[in-house]
């Protein structure tokens, strides 16, 4: 299995530092899965023009290809302006339009403010549905008050990161399994 | 239709086209050369051609995958090797060619065919072609657009005077030779969607509609798109011809074939698209109600008659070969064609 984490801002640290407790979480309980974490703050990711996610180059390329690789995905992502950052829709964009199908994906979320609690739900999962996304429905929401210097000082949240964890890739499994048993039926 | 050759009361016209893709053969995980893939498609024209088909196309994509780059090379190779059999591209990308080579090339095709060639432009679904032959991929839509107006220009005109913005100007040009009837059918290639069959009904230009999967009803509104927009471009669109072109492939039985060629198109797409077919949407291309040809000669049969009743089109183009399917199996295929599946097609369609 392979799960790709999504840190989908170049501002800021706390989606970063959700995202590496998530992975380390995932690296610790599930060794044998082949994680990789992608924070966009470190790629040089150019806007979509249309092409085949085949054909970007450079760093580009190397996210959508490997985000296309992968079995799961795990989005992190701040809310901007009471809605998704700019470069993680970028993301969506340079993709096509069944993307998801056969994947998984679930998200955690951090936010300045309690107000924006409803944003994935609105506006996030409506994008992961129409790629065709299997979702993890209860979607980790985190607050400014929840970080202290880099590091998350709330329990609740580190618990329900683990749960997070854990239901990606149970639901992926899972997934797996009903497909595989369903394509066999069609014997061919 | 006389225009493009085409004469409604004979029946349906069935064709082949192949994309010249180059893929392993998922089964056994080996590819062919791509000297041997070639001269497959060569051979795989004569076939067509003996069996009595209507049309033979090859396509032109430059990436990985794929062998028929120079497709009008191995178009004039068709040529001289078979009787009988219409020929055209499948697509030609103008987009990026001068359109005046692409004329000469396949007014010469005409002359070694003896009257045979048509072209099939389009705007090519991937663009690193734009790199490899030097064209900017924003001028996308333009360089199409340009390009193929000046192509049908030459078409029409023995004596061009033009200019444009991505090619010289030409001044009492004469483009030579000329086909053998002093014109070609020219098509537009069109995807699914009607934007593109809107553009080609109201220029007025025959439509060579490609397909994947899907409800036949889907592809209905971008025929009836298309026939719309040629009504208000001024031109009667009981003299277009409409083609339709997508997956076919027959055996004893649908499961079977289900079988035979969910590997090839699965694996293929994979490798030239990124993603592959669904399973659960490839087990629907047995319904009958699906675009689909897939199933028994007989089923087979019955599909293209219901899609010749909702579309009223001239021609049915089939895509057999993509994805390495094996020779054997496509020589199988095009005996199945022409011992069953078109003698019956014409029976029902051909008007007498």
């Amino acid at each position: 299995m392979k799960i790709v984490g999504l840190s989908g801002s170049n501002v800021g640290s706390k989606t970063r530092t959700a995202m590496d407790y998530t992975i380390k979480s995932l690296k610790e309980k599930y060794s044998e899965i082949d994680v990789t974490l992608i924070d966009l703050a470190e790629f040089d990711v150019q806007f979509s023009d249309g092409r085949n996610f085949m054909e970007y180059e450079g760093d580009t390329g190397y996210v959508t290809k490997t985000i296309m690789e992968a079995d799961a995905i795990i989005i992190g992502t701040p809310i901007f302006q009471a809605s998704l950052p700019a470069t993680l829709k970028n993301i969506f964009d340079l993709l096509p339009v069944n993307a998801f199908r056969d994947k998984v994906v679930s998200m955690l979320v951090t936010a300045g403010s309690a107000k924006h609690y409803l944003i994935p739900e609105q506006q996030l999962k409506p994008i992961l549905a129409y790629m065709k996304a299997q979702m993890v429905q209860t979607y980790v929401f985190i607050e400014e008050a929840d970080f202290y210097r880099k590091q998350i000082t709330n329990d609740d949240v580190l618990f329900r990161l683990d749960r997070l964890v854990e239901d990606t890739v149970v639901l992926t499994e899972t997934y797996q399994k009903v497909r595989e048993a369903k394509e066999a039926e069609y014997d061919f | 239709m006389d225009k493009y050759g085409i004469d409604p009361n004979k029946g349906l016209e069935f064709g082949i086209y192949t994309l010249g893709d180059h893929l392993p053969n998922p089964v056994t995980g080996e590819r062919n050369s791509a000297q041997q893939r070639v001269n497959e498609i060569i051979e795989y024209a004569k076939l067509a051609d003996q069996a009595g088909l209507d049309f033979f196309s090859v396509g032109e994509s430059h990436q990985d995958y794929f062998a028929t780059q120079a497709h009008t090379v191995v178009l004039s190779a068709i040529a001289q090797a078979t009787n009988n059999i219409k020929l055209g591209s499948s697509s030609t990308i103008i987009s990026t060619s001068d359109p005046v080579r692409v004329y000469e090339d396949f007014a010469t095709i005409d002359l070694i065919s003896g009257g045979r060639t048509e072209i099939i432009a389009g705007r090519a679904s991937r663009i690193g072609l734009f790199d490899l032959l030097g064209y900017n991929v924003r001028d996308y839509e333009a360089l199409f657009e340009e390009k193929f107006d000046l192509l049908r220009k030459i078409n029409e005109e023995e004596v061009v005077n033009w200019s444009g913005e991505y090619r010289a100007s030409l001044k009492n040009a004469e483009v030579l030779p000329r086909p053998k009837n002093g014109k070609l059918p020219i098509w537009r290639a069109v995807g699914g969607s009607p934007a593109s069959a809107i553009k080609a009904g109201y220029a007025g230009v025959p439509m060579f509609m490609a397909h994947l999967g899907g409800p036949v009803t889907v592809f209905k509104r971008t025929i009836d798109a298309y026939r719309e927009a040629a009504e208000r471009g001024g031109f009667n669109p009981d003299e277009l011809p409409v083609a339709t072109a997508g997956f076919f492939y027959a055996a004893e039985t649908s499961q079977q074939a289900l079988k035979d060629m969910y590997p090839h198109i699965n694996e293929g797409m994979k490798k030239t698209n990124g993603q592959g077919f669904p399973k659960q949407h490839f087990a629907q291309g047995i319904d009958p109600h699906n675009v689909m040809n897939i199933g028994s000669p007989q089923e087979i049969i019955e599909k293209i008659l219901y899609q010749h009743e909702v579309y009223g089109h001239q021609r049915y183009i089939a895509q057999i070969d993509f994805g390495g399917v094996p020779f054997e199996r496509l020589m199988k295929n095009i005996e199945l064609i022409g011992n069953e599946i078109l003698p019956a097609i014409k029976e029902y369609t051909a008007k007498n």
